[in-house]
């Protein structure tokens, strides 16, 4: 992973960063990609659910929950704030 | 209160079309969640179809009527769905009508206020077939948020009609119904852009619609059918051998 890679699960509230991969396979990162979860796509970590799961992600203007295991499938790359 | 409604929702499908009137055309409107499609149907079946926004809300399919230009129109309003690759039932839903349903013109309802969220569809319906409207619904919130879509580009680009509407004031409905009597009639036939794969893919997808003379020419695009295929997506292979075509076809290949 280069600087500033992590995955979408472990991305703080309120920071935007940019997908550079889904991995995981089969039918979980078919849906991935169907909501919009593409490399390039910049998402958004909205708030977390009280137990900490699932967590409300900004997704090209739609607010989607994802489970923490399904965004740990996900690299994003850190949108540094200047 | 949430449940009753949800259990509600996936009884049968609700038919507002009378038996003993003739129907010319079938148009469904398919599109993602939230994008207005039951409104949509509302407006233009004059129908009052129960709209809200919780999920599932339409799994099964309700069906209305309008007349327009003298032609009779059926329409069906489909489950809302991101993707038609078929990983829950609406999503089944929505495929199985658009593919062998066979309606005479499929309107994709698309937000405009999030317009890349909702071409992911556009593409995956065009893919099926070319008797394809597109609703650019949710004009009014797109203008609002400050949002200029160039309407006659994005049609150039897709090479199909699209149709700019404000579905809760009756913005546009009416050329909306002109666009679905002109494709469902032939009167207008498009031949919308694909999405072009790699050349070894686009050369297996090739091989193969060559051996899929027997899918039925009402039902969906070869393409598509050699796409599913070449994927093993089993839950569109197995609705092709039941409403598609012989099923020797489909073991042959």
């Amino acid at each position: 992973m280069g600087e500033g890679a992590l995955s979408l699960a472990r991305l703080a509230i309120g920071k935007q960063a940019v997908v550079l991969e889904v991995r995981g396979a089969g039918d979980i990162r078919k849906r991935l990609l169907d909501l919009g979860l593409v490399p390039g796509t910049i998402v958004e970590p909205i708030r977390r659910s009280p137990a900490g799961d699932p967590t409300a992600f900004d997704i090209r203007g739609t607010v989607i929950a994802l489970r923490q295991r399904d965004g740990d499938t996900v690299l994003v790359q850190l949108i540094s704030s200047e | 209160m949430l449940l009753n409604r949800l259990v509600r929702g996936t009884v049968g499908k609700e038919d507002f079309v009378p038996s003993h009137i003739p129907v010319d055309y079938t148009a469904c409107l398919a599109g993602n969640p939230n994008t207005g499609k039951s409104t949509v149907f509302n407006a233009l079946t004059g129908l009052n179809q129960h709209t809200g926004n919780w999920p599932g809300k339409t799994v099964a399919r309700a069906r209305g009527l309008y007349r327009h230009q003298g032609k009779n129109v059926a329409v069906v309003d489909l489950p809302g769905t991101y993707s038609l690759l078929a990983s829950s039932p609406e999503e089944e839903v929505a495929r199985d009508f658009i593919c062998f349903g066979r309606p005479d013109c499929t309107v994709v309802i698309v937000d405009a206020t999030c317009l890349e969220r909702n071409l992911n569809l556009v593409l995956q319906v065009l893919e099926i077939t070319a008797k394809t409207v597109i609703c650019l619904n949710l004009m009014d919130q797109a203008e609002r948020r400050g949002f200029h879509i160039d309407v006659s580009k994005l049609s150039d680009e897709l090479e199909v009609p699209i149709v700019p509407t404000v579905a809760r004031n009756g913005r546009g409905l009416t050329s909306l119904k002109d666009r679905i009597n002109e494709i469902a009639s032939n009167a207008v036939s498009c031949r919308p852009k694909m999405l072009r794969y790699p050349t070894d893919l686009e050369a297996a997808i090739g091989e193969l619609e060559s051996c899929l003379s027997l899918l039925s020419a009402e039902g969906p695009s070869k393409r598509w059918a050699a796409l599913r295929l070449l994927e093993g997506d089993a839950s569109a292979i197995a609705a092709i051998k039941q409403y598609g075509m012989d099923s020797n076809a489909v073991q042959g290949v």
